[in-house]
């Protein structure tokens, strides 16, 4: 009854709904966003965190070894290099929400690469159509997956690993003994993935448009928590957040266009990355796949479909793997034996788990497959301007991922002690 | 989300359990089980430790299928073959276990399968009527963004009930509702129970604490080893009860409530 007073919440018609119990801190200014920043932090809540620190670091170290690293072309390429194993990364964010794993996802992209150069090139099919059967190939890997998780009970991690050799196999078997089909270098496919970019001034318009998206919805929200008497976000922080994100977006968008612009396939990675957030997030799919990620059994007895979850999420991992072994392919202008091998894998997944999104499930969010990739690719691309033999590159990168996963580990501990599951 | 339309009948008969078995393997948890629901009635399950109350409740849950006999809900006979048919047919359950996502906010939580406007979530009028539902229920929750990972052991049952409320049910059960609650939110349950009953809803209650089972129940249903062992009027005896659900006549408890009895009839001098 006597709460409310002292943090300065404005109530003309009295308590609201959310604010009338006096045990809950609100925080209303920029300092005690700040202190609750914090808190987040210390209680294992790292989000962005692991990701600013890291790419701060990496910068650095690779600026000062080579000042190349952070010449606008170089990051130009770096950008086209995310796109394929960004998108990857995205399905992988999918099945490790649900705490599950997709290790096939390298050789999913490696078939899907190979179909594309048999079919395009080999057998003179237009290339939609090759893209359409590679999709279909993927989505029906997916299915098979979800189907021995969920009616035979395999774990997912056997049942992928096996689908690692088996998909392999599948590769080389129709790329036959040639190994390797190059694509031809004028078409837009080809094109897509190595030269086309944004024009400038289109470039900077896409720019601003998150800014104005967060202002138009936060005011929308606004407006309607208020109605409804719930407490809302100040429009002084909104606008902060909104302006910084703009400034950040116009400059990054500048710095590139100094070299050869913004790539067109890294535009497609944001849209996706948007896409699934917002499934994610405003959709009641993306509520389920955090519920059964946290609790598959009270899922379950809330009516949910936990099946056709896990099934929708293994379709869209190999779906979006196929995706990125399209765009790879694009990318190098070729399906060879030994696309989608190597590192391809671990990248994908180390990406997720360093943007935010837990092993354990029920925790992350599609902007982490974004974020990491990016941290994973600027290490990557830094190795490689150091001229470092890829035995190097392989041990640097494979110590990243354990440190991520280390990090993940520990702040869910810490999460768990601090009440925040 | 409440009208009047979908009220039933008080004194109607809701739900009926006809020779209701089911099988572990070997083991039989319930044998020939026959119960019987009634509109704006609270029936209680006692029971020893194994005679098949959770067992009955999964079954009617739609979380276990029976091995055999019918169940008819409204006067048509149903098949209960998953949690979803279940909630939808109007049986709402809160399990013991709670079934809560941790990792998810309260209002998530009340919503889990059933959010407003699937394709572009209603946050606003979720948290509204998450809000307006705790109000009813006068639950003490400091906040409905917070994850339930931060919530104490009643405040998460409170937000389980409330839950199974959201829906409009016919029938609600609760399964040990009040095993985890301190002496006030007992109370508050209680009191909730038969707030939920004078609404015209059918309750079934499973409690090991016999005052509880007294304080709200219009009939007692006592299980044991996964048979109908008796019903009772609240105003049976404690002994009555014990007996029933031991099924001895004679042990320490009934020899305690003998003498508990005897002395409780010498002081107030009239016969229990």
């Amino acid at each position: 009854m006597n709460q409310q007073k002292s943090n300065g919440v404005p109530s003309a018609n009295g308590t609201m709904l959310d604010r009338s119990d006096e045990r809950v801190k609100h925080s209303e200014g920029v300092l005690d966003l700040v202190k609750a920043f914090i808190d987040r932090i210390r209680s294992g809540d790292l989000g962005m965190l692991p990701v600013a620190v890291g790419l701060i670091v990496i910068s650095t170290v690779f600026s000062i070894l080579n000042p190349v690293f952070l010449l606008p072309n170089n990051l130009v390429n770096l950008l086209f290099d995310c796109a394929t194993v960004g998108i990857i990364s995205l399905g992988i964010v999918c099945v490790l929400l649900l705490g599950e794993i997709d290790l096939s996802v390298g050789s999913m992209s490696g078939l899907s690469s190979a179909i594309i150069g048999v079919l395009w090139v080999n057998a003179g099919w237009p290339v939609g159509g090759a893209i359409i059967v590679a999709l279909l190939v993927g989505a029906a890997v997916g299915a098979l997956y979800a189907t021995l998780y969920s009616r035979l009970g395999m774990p997912s991690f056997v049942a992928t690993l096996a689908g690692l050799l088996a998909l392999l196999g599948l590769q080389l078997y129709i790329l036959g003994p040639t190994g390797s089909i190059n694509l031809p270098y004028a078409s837009p496919l080809v094109r897509f993935g190595q030269i086309l970019v944004m024009p400038a001034w289109l470039s900077h318009v896409l720019a601003l448009v998150p800014g104005a998206v967060m202002i138009v919805m936060g005011m929308r929200t606004r407006e309607r928590r208020r109605a409804a008497n719930l407490s809302s976000q100040p429009f002084g922080i909104l606008a902060m957040k909104a302006g910084i994100l703009t400034v950040a977006l116009e400059f990054a968008v500048y710095y590139l266009n100094l070299g050869r612009g913004v790539p067109w396939m890294f535009g497609l990675l944001v849209v996706l990355v948007v896409a699934l957030n917002y499934a994610l997030t405003r959709t009641r799919w993306g509520r389920s796949m955090f519920a059964v990620g946290g609790n598959r059994e009270a899922a379950r007895r809330s009516g949910i479909n936990v099946r056709r979850i896990y099934l929708s999420a293994f379709m869209l991992c190999s779906t979006l793997a196929t995706l990125g072994g399209i765009l790879s392919a694009s990318r190098l202008a070729s399906s060879s034996q030994q696309a989608g091998t190597g590192d391809v894998n671990l990248n994908a997944i180390a990406a997720a788990v360093i943007g935010g999104t837990s092993l354990f499930g029920g925790r992350g969010s599609a902007y982490s497959a974004l974020l990491g990739i990016i941290v994973i690719q600027a290490i990557s691309n830094g190795l490689t301007l150091l001229n470092l033999s890829s035995s190097l590159r392989y041990m640097i990168t494979g110590a990243v991922l354990a440190i991520a996963v280390i990090v993940d580990s520990l702040a869910r501990r810490s999460r768990v002690s601090h009440g925040r599951a | 989300m409440r009208d009047a339309s979908s009220m039933t009948e008080k004194g109607e008969t809701i739900l009926r359990l006809n020779n209701i078995s089911k099988n572990f393997g070997a083991v039989s948890a319930l044998t020939d089980i026959d119960l019987e629901v009634r509109a704006g009635e609270v029936v209680a399950l006692v029971g020893d430790n194994g005679a098949g109350k959770s067992t009955l409740v999964k079954v009617l849950a739609g979380v276990h299928q029976p091995s055999s006999g019918t169940i008819e809900f409204m006067g048509n006979q149903v098949t209960l073959d998953s949690p979803g048919t279940a909630l939808q047919l109007g049986i709402a359950t809160v399990f013991q276990d709670l079934a809560l996502c941790e990792n998810l906010d309260v209002v998530a939580n009340l919503f889990l399968g059933h959010e407003m406007s699937p394709w572009s979530l209603d946050e606003v009028a979720m948290e509204v009527r998450a809000w307006t539902l705790l109000r009813e229920l006068a639950a003490r929750i400091p906040s409905v963004r917070e994850p339930i990972a931060s919530l104490s052991g009643g405040q998460r049952q409170t937000v389980a009930i409330a839950r199974s409320l959201l829906l409009d049910p016919k029938i609600i059960m609760l399964d040990e509702p009040t095993a985890a609650l301190g002496v006030a939110q007992t109370a508050e349950v209680l009191n909730l129970i038969e707030r939920v009953r004078d609404r015209g809803l059918g309750v079934i209650i499973i409690s090991h604490n016999m005052e509880d089972v007294r304080a709200v129940a219009d009939r007692i249903v006592v299980l044991r080893l996964g048979r109908n062992n008796g019903v009772f009027t609240p105003d049976a005896s404690n002994q009555e009860l014990v007996a029933s659900i031991t099924g001895a006549t004679e042990n320490s408890v009934s020899r305690r409530m003998e003498r508990k009895s005897g002395q409780s009839n010498e002081i107030s001098g009239r016969p229990a």
